[in-house]
């Protein structure tokens, strides 16, 4: 028999989230998150979890009232998209600066203009350098189980520091899928009650993100960054502990599929990974040696781990639903930063997919493989309309 | 000087942060010679750093004062004078 319920993704990741008894909760609804902001909003209402849904009038303040309800000492959860993560971006980064442990969930959706609400991963990538651990996740079980360890992961005290479960929009919240929910008693022998190292008390009176003038402020980020190269350890650890308690495995960074001993690897974050994985499958049936490593914990970006893992590959082959205009897609900035002046030297091609929603098909992830064999590819567009008049470009 | 996570300080944190060593080129200097004791120049100071009990009794705290020379433009007896932050013979 199957263990789980068909569940909308939306309602088990709400679900996941009252498992984890956060004492506040708020958020803004946005396309295509509202799903989740509406099933938490009828759990607090139903009395099914003590905790205050705060209503606001907008993304920046729903990230101010998490911020502050953290600083006081409590579990919070938030979740956004696209613009709205966009406008409480100032939050985010005040958040992870003051080291308050805020879960979120990020519904992956593109940005305006022009205005599009279906899925790629610009938005949260942008907030790649704000000092928050972002981790990505392919399905509606492995979002609820990342959220979760996310709670254990950023309220270590070794790491104390803001966490994004990314998951891609319409793909997987709007989908039903069988997704197994542990029990209250399993989530709590599993996520202890957050234990703050600071807090706002009247009886003990602080002040946090107090000002840092040039003498100060460059060691909080120092601060940030070391500790987030010490993440990586306690985000492998919470997965392992995942294992054992749930007796499901939780791939920790990363999961590779195939890969060991694979000529041509590719890497791509979230969802795509399903149907790159059938096409992996189908070449391998086919004598070539591919593989897929996905990542899932792209902040902090587990460098050594990586090098590890692909240094035996001849061709690693970026797939990213992400773009730094005018620049290249950011995995594959990093990815090529992994291996500069190391002595394994994989030829690395990055390519940008499904944009905006545009459909990431087998026979694009097959040609962009085998394009990625012969050539380097830099922030190759997948999928264009060939039989579009684009003015300025070709018309 | 320790930095704690989230750079929380208590109570008065703020207060150790000596800002007046942004000040560049000049402070005020309180003649205490016509000073009507009018509390002007502590009211409009931007950094509230200026105090007085009575006529030629108002200085400024250095420790906070920016040097922009609101107090001694606002001194209805010019008893305030801005001079050269290395001093009068600076
Ligand atoms: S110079 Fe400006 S900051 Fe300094 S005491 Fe006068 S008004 Fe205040
Ligand atoms: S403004 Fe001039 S007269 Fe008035 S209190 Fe200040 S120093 Fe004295």
């Amino acid at each position: 028999m199957v263990k789980g319920r068909m569940l909308q993704g939306a309602r088990a990741m709400a679900e996941m989230c009252a498992l984890c008894r956060p004492k506040v909760i708020s958020a803004y609804p946005i396309t295509p998150q509202t799903l989740i902001v509406e099933e938490l909003s009828q759990i607090v209402a139903d009395g099914d979890l003590e905790a205050e849904f705060i209503n606001v009038e907008g993304e920046h303040s729903a990230a101010s009232v998490v911020l502050g309800a953290a600083a006081v000492g409590v579990r919070v959860f938030t979740c956004s998209s696209s613009q709205g993560l966009l406008l409480m971006s100032e939050v985010i980064f005040n958040i992870a600066g003051m080291r308050l442990p805020v879960v979120m969930i990020c519904v992956n959706r593109s940005v305006s203009a022009p205005l599009n609400i279906w899925n790629d991963q610009q938005d949260s990538i942008i907030m790649r350098d704000s000092g928050w651990i972002q981790l990505y996740a392919e399905n509606n079980q492995e979002t609820c189980d990342l959220l979760l360890q996310a709670h254990k992961i950023a309220e270590d005290h070794r790491v104390m520091l803001p966490a994004m479960v990314c998951c891609d929009g319409y793909v997987l919240p709007h989908a039903y899928e069988i997704v197994d929910l542990p029990s209250q008693a399993e989530v709590d022998a599993f996520l202890p009650s957050y234990d703050p190292i600071y807090k706002l008390d009247i009886d003990n009176p602080t002040t946090m993100g107090a000002f840092a003038d040039p003498e100060k402020y460059m060691e909080t980020r120092y601060m940030i960054q070391e500790t987030m190269k010490k993440s990586l350890s306690v985000i492998e650890e919470v997965a392992r502990d995942f294992g054992s308690s749930f007796g499901r495995s939780s791939y920790g960074l990363f999961e590779k599929y195939r890969v060991d001993d694979a000529s041509t690897v590719v890497v791509a974050l979230g969802s795509m990974a399903g149907t790159i994985k059938d096409v992996v499958d189908e070449l391998r049936d086919q004598g070539e040696k591919v593989g897929i490593l996905r990542l899932i914990c792209y902040r902090p970006f587990p460098k050594e781990a990586l090098y590890e893992a692909l240094s035996a590959a001849e061709n690693i082959v970026i797939m990213e639903k992400d773009i730094s205009l005018g620049g290249s897609g950011a995995v594959a900035t990093d990815m090529r930063a992994v291996f500069y002046g190391r002595e394994a030297c994989p030829r690395i091609s990055g390519f940008i997919l499904g944009l905006g929603g545009r459909d990431i098909t087998v026979d694009d992830i097959k040609t962009t493989i085998s394009k990625a064999q012969h050539q380097v590819a830099d922030a190759d567009f997948v999928g264009l309309k060939e039989d579009l008049e684009l003015e300025g470009i070709n018309g | 000087m320790k930095i704690t996570l989230g750079t929380v300080t208590h109570p008065g944190g703020s207060r150790v942060n000596k800002t007046g060593s942004w000040r560049t080129a000049s402070k005020p200097r309180f003649n205490h010679q016509a000073c009507v004791a009018c509390d002007v120049c502590a009211l409009v100071c931007p950094e509230g750093c200026i105090f007085g009990t009575g006529q030629n009794t108002y200085y400024a705290n250095e420790d906070y004062c920016k040097g922009c020379g609101i107090c001694a433009e606002v001194c209805p007896v010019h008893d305030i004078e801005m001079i050269p932050e290395a001093g009068e013979d600076g």
